[in-house]
């Protein structure tokens, strides 16, 4: 890794854990980011309590978790959607782009129905869609990247419309439209820890094939001529990119544009090398869905927005000045 | 050191290419030469294995390619295809360090970074190091393209048309640097259009038709009129290069007032 490289590296980590005390310290009851962090260190260190046992159990217990779910659903976003646009060299992919969302969207409004676990079912359905794209997509043990992409539109067309019975025919249809949206707002820590066992899996086993995927972007055939095996690496990037994100996806609902949004960012920053831009991408990922999280939950004062509806209303303006102000190619 | 046997090859249906037979040492320029949809391509993406040939046998330094690994392949053999675009802002650098790829875990080791700075070295693209690959006229892209496959330090090179969207003195020298590497020991076959070129450089040429080889020798056996007459239905006039001691030759054309619909 290059001295700049590392260096955006360090920025990153020291940004996010400032982004995971302050944002744990903002809220309808107001806790100083001193305190907070003092509370978050008690965890690991011995340190004499300056604080009320109500101070402690809303940071511990109730804002913790969720910053952390934010962090690692938006690291998984932003991996996945790196992982997806380096594999398939399309500026438009996203970790959504071959089915998954709407497979988990049909698992959730399915468990919504039968009253079954939402989260597991949501997984599973994602993990399933994956699944069949990926099959109906192999031509003679190839997988032709626009075959994929097509599947993947029309199996998701085809389950997103099974879902939109379901909401038309639901009982209560409010439920899974939320769901729709995309929240943290029903973060626990039993959440945060399956999150995180799936999420540092997926993306250690995404950076190990950063190499790999940077000869790929030479294209398939001059891959194959550096002796790369090219539909063994798709293989492998679909698998623990489907990973994440039905990791992120089960336990968040359909967060939109952090996948797509921040990588185009980071590539911008750092470059195409997939050994500076996948952790340069898991983090600004994880900080930025943190960020837009506290700004979902604490900007009016009765109710919290769905973070879904902040990302991209933050987002996309901001992708829209930087494709206006970049006149060559964003995508390069 | 590379003995294609017997090969056959089709798409689907339809045969490109027909029982070829070719043996090659070390140290060889071969050219490759025919009209298009001749199958020459076809016959490069099959020494690669990228290709899968219906029947036959490519042996290099006695092992059959199917039975190589990607990695092992090209560790052995380089190609430089037809047109190369990069959109992807990597330095020439990283480019250049791709062609360790076969040689790479998950992260360059020194002794990678040493090859490639010697390749690069030796192919006067130094100057080029830390500019972006999108941002290189098509010559210098050819060069870096080249050096890539020359880090692969490969024992045979593949070029697909390699000076066709050159200019003149660009053809020249990619074909020096070509040609040096061959007489340093590397096997290079390559596709040529120019005729007049693949008489200076090659020591053998294969000329293709219909996906079959029609003959195979030094540029003098093979650019007979005759052959040439075969294979591209055209009449040409074999001169020879006293200077370079080759032979060139010319399409018989009709003077321009001659020709009308």
């Amino acid at each position: 890794m290059t001295k700049f490289g590392k260096s955006i590296i360090f920025i990153l980590v020291l940004l996010l854990i400032s982004a995971i005390i302050t944002n744990t310290a903002i809220g309808s009851t107001s806790i100083s980011p001193f305190i907070t962090a003092k509370i978050l260190l008690a965890r690991y260190f011995f340190i004499e309590s300056t604080w009320t046992s109500s101070q402690e159990i809303i940071i511990t217990n109730i804002r913790l978790p969720r910053v952390l779910l934010g962090g690692f659903v938006g690291a998984a976003l932003s991996t996945a959607g790196c992982a997806m646009q380096g594999l398939l060299k399309n500026p438009m992919a996203d970790p959504y782009i071959i089915g998954m969302s709407s497979g988990a969207a049909l698992g959730a409004s399915l468990a919504f129905m039968l009253l079954m676990p939402v989260q597991i079912l949501a997984f599973i359905m994602a993990i399933i869609t994956i699944f069949i794209v990926y099959n109906i997509s192999v031509i003679g043990g190839k997988v032709p990247v626009d075959t994929l992409l097509l599947a993947g539109i029309a199996v998701g067309s085809f389950l997103a419309a099974i879902t939109s019975l379901i909401i038309f025919l639901a009982q209560s249809p409010h439920q899974i439209i939320f769901w729709l949206m995309g929240g943290l707002w029903t973060a626990n820590w039993d959440k945060v820890k399956i999150t995180a066992i799936l999420v540092t899996i997926g993306i250690v086993m995404l950076y190990r094939y950063s190499w790999k995927l940077n000869v790929m972007l030479l294209g398939e055939e001059e891959a194959q001529y550096l002796g790369v095996n090219v539909e063994h690496v798709k293989q492998y990037v679909l698998v623990f990119s489907a990973l994440i994100t039905a990791a992120a996806v089960s336990v968040s609902g359909i967060i939109g544009f952090v996948g797509l949004i921040i990588p185009h960012i980071m590539r911008i920053l750092v470059g195409p090398d997939h050994r500076i831009l996948f952790p340069a991408s898991t983090l600004m990922g994880a900080i930025f869905l943190i960020l837009t999280d506290t700004f979902a939950r604490t900007i009016m004062d009765s109710v919290e927005l769905p973070v879904g509806v902040v990302t991209a209303m933050f987002g996309a303006p901001f992708f829209i000045y930087l494709l206006r102000k970049r006149r060559d190619n964003l995508y390069a | 050191m590379l003995k294609i046997k017997d090969l056959n090859v089709s798409y689907g249906q339809t045969q490109v290419l027909q029982e070829i037979g070719l043996s090659a040492t070390e140290g060889e320029f071969i050219g490759i030469i025919g009209p298009n949809g001749s199958g020459k391509t076809t016959l490069l993406k099959t020494i690669t294995n990228v290709l899968k040939p219906t029947s036959g046998t490519i042996v290099i330094d006695g092992t059959n390619i199917e039975k190589m690994g990607s990695n092992e392949i090209a560790k052995n053999v380089a190609v430089v295809s037809q047109v190369v675009s990069i959109n992807f802002e990597f330095t020439v650098k990283d480019i250049v360090l791709m062609g360790r790829n076969p040689y790479i875990k998950s992260s360059e080791s020194v002794e990678d970074i040493n090859i490639a700075n010697d390749v690069m070295e030796k192919t006067n693209i130094n100057f080029l190091k830390d500019r972006m690959i999108t941002q290189l006229s098509g010559g210098e892209l050819q060069r870096v393209i080249i050096a890539r496959a020359l880090t692969q330090t490969p024992k045979i090179l593949l070029l697909d048309e390699p000076t066709s969207h050159l200019d003149i003195t660009n053809q020249i020298e990619i074909l020096n640097l070509v040609k040096k590497s061959s007489t340093k020991g590397m096997l290079v076959i390559a596709v040529m259009h120019d005729l007049n070129l693949a008489a200076y450089y090659c020591d053998k040429i294969c000329l293709l038709r219909d996906g079959c080889m029609i003959s195979i020798g030094t540029p003098k056996q093979v650019l007979t009129p005759s052959n040439i007459e075969v294979a591209f239905n055209l009449p040409i006039e074999v001169m020879n290069n006293d200077r370079t001691n080759s032979i060139y030759v010319m399409p018989i054309l009709e003077p321009l007032n001659e020709i009308s619909d």
